[in-house]
């Protein structure tokens, strides 16, 4: 079967990001963004509706591929060269080495090493379709968001130079690699893409060329890069072990315990650390944050964090009861719960947003590590929601800078007052992050229950207080934006594309919310079957019914009460202060007796929670925690 | 006293008092004269509160304060003067700053004469304001049930 | 199934006497160790009929609705309970009707009730692990975290799952907002923020609170009873003697016991958590294992 949507999908974006860089009126480089976008969205779904149509059975691709294999080792070295000349310009020698080696290892497998089997190089199955809908439409609407937002953006900083060509050119590479990734099996293409991936994100971060921007892009290379020379080295030995270079083959020698594949697997797993920022790795993804908010919701949240999600998910069912299994678990865990504890101490909405990916990142490297069905079912969950309503949230953010000129939670006070639509979503999205029936909790509620089953003690443990830690920075800024407050309203200034992109993002969180068990059902539980052979609901059915008992009744409630409350008849009383109230709510009068402003600031516990106390020994434990396993791993498996 | 099953939350307003008066006002809830027994709760806050009590005079300063507090209380509600300054000015009455008894400001409705207030002459005033409550909560719901 | 519906709708119907029954029991037995002789018994069931008959007040709009929705979840919560569904189910609902509240304390303008909100948020944080953890304990006794199936247990629970029962009690103290940790709001008249998260809920509002909290405490002492109640009908009394032990002992600590600060009380409930559900969950799961 041929199947020309795939290439399309690979190829297309590329091209395109060809046009964004030669285009440089503004008017029209946008409406051939939008008219791409639109093309990649209808794309991906005619790649699955081809896919539901062939019976939503695993389609297998490209046996012959010399040609292609060339291409693809021509554009890594040509990554390298690119990455090499600006290591060199900005003074960060070593870094250079991360990329010359693994891709000189890698042109020299290609051209010289072994032979390989013929495999299949694309395959295309439940988790690449889901992933490719993440892409496609996450990353799209962003797209369109982006278009809207990158002219206020340069609107409100003046002092950066205007490049939109560049940054809608690195959006576009970044899709097509994104998809070229998800799609492909074997792992030579895989990391090609990988590496393209990291460079895109790499380039987006230095995108202001701020001394900041620099520092922080370099670091997020250098880490990125670093996962991908333990990519590049697994790859290279599991050719050498096994002969061939397929995901496929890897995972189900591995489940097999095969000897072969032991190392290569564990390397990977390491790899997909580097890209998901975890302990120790989370300072890179924190660093991105200086970037255009575009970037930050498309690489840093929705997209590109997840191909390491995605890629551990796929070796999850090698994981299950093995040492790199439980490494990777423990990381995750502890993740979870670290970055949640420091998300209270942010006061910065996107630092606070990045800690908080790093988090539920956590949580579902957490959820692959322990490699079972169910905690694969509530990973799978766990992402889903999380693109969305994270995409949401950075987009929300990004308008409410423009408009606000601030960031800040504590310039949000009464925000759904001050800027009803944007102060809405932004409640949605947080919704969608914690609250019960939205999803995330359903999937917090099976990750736990699966680690109980799996017998993981420190998951639990790490689970039950992540999920307190993560209620409370996510209610104490929802409590921000209902907060009362007398200030005037802002002027609204989001765009029509950003709005339009916003919408969609809320009705697909409520949507995912209502249709949850429908979706579990016929989806889910089949992609369940094809990776682990057997899917039982992970559901029971009682819960079920209460899910849906319990969406009606959270929707219908507040309805019913607000109906109710407007049927009382009350007396307005002025609240109570500490001083007398002027009259207006706002201000008291305070010891001279002048009327005094009152300002409610929420908890922040930086002496506490602070990432300077905790962020040293957090990243200590994990790195001793990583070195001591891989050379169990490896020296267990090399004597 | 048994009869009055009501529960009067009292909110404690020191004005300009030297402090007699309050020290007996807390007395009232020590052991020895208990006034939870009679469910009388000292609430500091107007939006839950019955019964208003205020010891010392008004002066220039809190006078709106008391209006104030006086206005967040939900009907119905009582007022008690504690002790001989809220009730005229006392000894402070010709003070530059002192405007006169509680009634210079809010309507009283219960005089405790004293200075200071001995415990059973608050818990009685408490009792009669108490009283008091009563009747006009029973004609407040009477009057809330007419206009239904 | 009917006996499902009859215990939901005892549940319903005799929850706010129990609850307002307890309180009353409370405040007695707190005056009497005071030396004082106290309300009467049923002083609640006065407050909360003097609260509904005041005059209707509000400072923000908004702030009934929240508190109605806090009503109907903390109920729903309950009556999940009592039907014998997902335990941990149950929590988490309970856990997005706390927020309710917390909500309804941000919403107004007083500084006061804004604190409280917060603080009340320190306390979510402080107990939300021993919740979950006791859920896990019961689902790794019993294999199910249904309360349908875990009351079929041949033994009691509390036997298993000592660690989980005192990490559970102590959680409860601050869910119950006894002294110590009664830092949001307090029963206690005076507080260092007036009435904390309450402070601007005035007559019918906080009568909806007052129920509220009644039912809530009937669920989460119905969780004690949970630990003690088994296949043997007599188990049942004996649940009933120890729920009522542990109000006593609540009284007792309150009674006792000065307010602590916020991070005293994060730390030592944390820290309890860990000791008592962590060890007896690895000892749990040990067993389990072997």
């Amino acid at each position: 079967m041929e199947m020309p949507i795939i290439p399309f999908l690979i190829c297309f974006p590329l091209l395109v990001s060809v046009l964004m860089f030669t285009i440089r009126v503004n008017k029209i480089r946008n409406a051939v963004a939008y008219i791409s976008a639109v093309a990649i969205i209808t794309g991906t779904i005619v790649l699955v509706v081809q896919w539901a149509i062939g019976g939503c059975k695993p389609i297998e691709l490209y046996v012959e591929v010399e040609w292609i294999d060339r291409i693809i080792l021509g554009v890594e070295l040509f990554c390298m060269c690119l990455l090499t000349y600006l290591c060199f310009k900005y003074k960060k020698y070593w870094i250079s080495l991360l990329s010359i080696c693994p891709t000189l290892l890698i042109a020299w497998l290609d051209l010289f090493g072994p032979e390989r089997e013929e495999i299949f190089h694309i395959y295309v199955d439940h988790l690449a379709i889901l992933m490719c809908l993440i892409i496609g439409v996450i990353g799209c609407l962003i797209v369109i968001y982006a278009v809207g937002y990158m002219h206020g953006y340069h609107h409100l900083h003046t002092e950066i130079e205007d490049r939109r060509y560049y940054f809608f050119m690195l959006l576009f590479i970044f899709l097509g690699a994104m998809f070229g990734f998800v799609l492909s099996s074997g792992t030579l293409w895989v990391d090609a893409f990988w590496e393209i991936t990291s460079i895109c994100s790499f380039l987006l971060i230095g995108y202001t060329k701020t001394p900041e921007a620099i520092v922080n892009s370099f670091r997020a290379l250098w880490m990125n890069l670093l996962g991908g020379t333990a990519l590049a080295v697994g790859v290279v030995l599991q050719v050498i072990d096994t002969g061939n270079d397929s995901l496929q083959l890897l995972v189900s020698g591995a489940v097999l315990r095969n000897a072969g594949c032991v190392i290569p697997v564990a390397l990977i797993a390491f790899a997909a650390l580097t890209k998901t920022a975890q302990m120790p790795f989370s300072k890179w993804l924190m660093g991105a944050m200086v970037a255009p908010t575009p970037s930050s919701a498309l690489l840093h949240s929705a997209t590109m964090v997840k191909a390491g999600i995605y890629i551990l998910f796929r070796l999850s069912p090698a994981m299950d009861g093995q040492e790199i299994g439980s490494m990777i678990a423990f990381i995750g865990g502890f993740t979870f719960l670290a970055a949640s504890i420091m998300a209270i101490a942010q006061s910065d909405g996107k630092k606070v947003l990045a800690f908080s990916t790093i988090s539920n990142l956590g949580l579902m490297v957490a959820c692959a590590g322990v490699g079972r069905q169910e905690t694969i079912w509530a990973g799978l969950f766990l992402m889903l929601f999380h693109a969305v309503s994270k995409s949401l949230l950075f987009q929300d953010i990004g308008a409410v800078e423009n408009a606000t000129h601030s960031r800040d939670l504590e310039d949000m006070h009464g925000l759904i007052h001050r800027l009803p639509r944007l102060g809405v979503f932004m409640f949605i999205g947080i919704a969608g992050m914690f609250l019960a029936p939205f999803g995330m909790l359903i999937s917090k509620w099976a990750a736990l229950k699966a680690a109980v089953d799996a017998h993981n003690i420190m998951l639990v443990i790490f689970i039950a207080y992540g999920s307190a830690t993560t209620m409370f920075y996510w209610t104490k800024w929802m409590g921000k934006l209902i907060s009362a407050t007398n200030d005037p309203p802002f002027k609204d200034i989001t765009k029509r594309n950003e709005v339009i992109s916003l919408t969609i993002h809320a009705v697909l969180m409520i949507a995912l919310c209502v249709l949850f068990p429908i979706l579990s059902k016929i989806y889910v539980e089949p992609l369940m079957l094809e990776m682990f052979g057997v899917a039982h609901a992970v559901l029971p059915m009682n819960v079920l019914y209460m899910l849906v008992v319990l969406i009606c009744f959270i929707f219908i409630v507040p309805l019913l009460a607000y109906v109710f409350s407007k049927r009382i008849k009350d007396v307005d009383k002025i609240a109570y202060m500490s001083g007398i109230n002027e009259g207006d709510d706002d201000s008291f009068t305070d010891s001279f007796g002048e009327p005094k402003k009152l300002v409610i600031s929420n908890w922040y516990f930086k002496d506490l929670f602070g990432q300077r106390k905790l962020m040293v020994p957090c990243i200590a434990i994990t790195t001793a925690v990583i070195v001591v396993e891989l050379v169990i791993i490896i020296g267990g498996t090399l004597l | 006293m048994a009869k009055v099953k009501r529960s009067p939350w009292l909110l404690h307003y020191d004005g300009s008092s030297c402090n007699g008066c309050d020290i007996e006002v807390l007395a009232c809830l020590t052991p020895v004269y208990d006034v939870e027994r009679f469910g009388v709760v000292n609430t500091g806050d107007p939006l839950q509160a019955d019964i208003l009590l205020i010891t010392g005079g008004i002066n220039t300063q809190n006078q709106s304060v008391v209006k104030q507090l006086y206005e967040q209380m939900p009907r119905p509600k009582v007022v008690v003067a504690v002790g001989v300054c809220a009730c005229t000015g006392g000894v402070f009455k010709d003070c530059y700053n002192i405007l006169g008894g509680a009634d210079t400001t809010i309507p009283v409705d219960i005089y405790v004469p004293g200075c200071a207030a001995r415990p059973q002459a608050i818990i009685d005033g408490v009792v009669k304001a108490v009283a008091l409550f009563q009747k006009r909560a029973d004609e407040y719901s009477a009057k809330k049930e007419r206009k239904n | 199934m009917i006996y499902r519906v009859i215990s939901v709708i005892l549940f319903l119907l005799l929850a706010p006497l129990v609850g307002g029954l307890l309180d009353g029991i409370d405040r007695k037995i707190s005056a009497r160790m005071q030396g004082r002789i106290g309300p009467p018994l049923l002083q609640p069931f006065y407050d909360l009929k003097k609260l509904m008959a005041k005059q209707t007040i509000v400072v923000e709009k908004a702030q009934t609705f929240l508190l109605l929705s806090y009503c109907a979840t903390q109920i729903f919560t309950g009556c999940m309970f009592f039907a014998g569904e997902d335990v941990l189910m149950c929590f988490f609902v309970l856990s997005t009707g706390a927020t309710f509240l917390v909500f309804a304390g941000y919403i107004t303008y007083s500084p006061y009730s804004s604190l409280g909100a917060s603080r009340e948020l320190i306390q979510i944080m402080s107990y939300e692990p021993a919740i979950l953890l006791s859920c896990v304990g019961l689902y790794l006794a019993t294999g199910t975290f249904n309360v349908s199936s875990i009351i079929q247990t041949p033994i009691s629970l509390i036997l298993v799952l000592p660690g989980f029962f005192f990490g559970y009690v102590f959680m409860l103290s601050i869910k119950m907002r006894k002294s110590p940790f009664d830092i949001s709001t307090s029963h206690h008249p005076h507080q260092e923020l007036v009435k904390g998260i309450t402070t601007e809920m005035g007559a019918k509002n906080l009568a909806f609170y007052t129920i509220t909290e009644w039912y809530e405490n009937v669920f989460l002492l119905g969780v004690v009873a949970l630990f003690i109640v088994n296949k043997n009908p007599w188990s049942y009394l004996a649940a009933v003697i120890v729920v009522l032990g542990i109000c006593f002992l609540e009284t007792l600590i309150d009674n006792v016991s000065a307010r602590v600060k916020w991070h005293v009380m994060l730390k030592v409930s944390w820290i309890v958590t860990i000791l008592a559900c962590g060890i007896n969950l690895m000892i749990l799961m040990l067993i389990n294992r072997g």
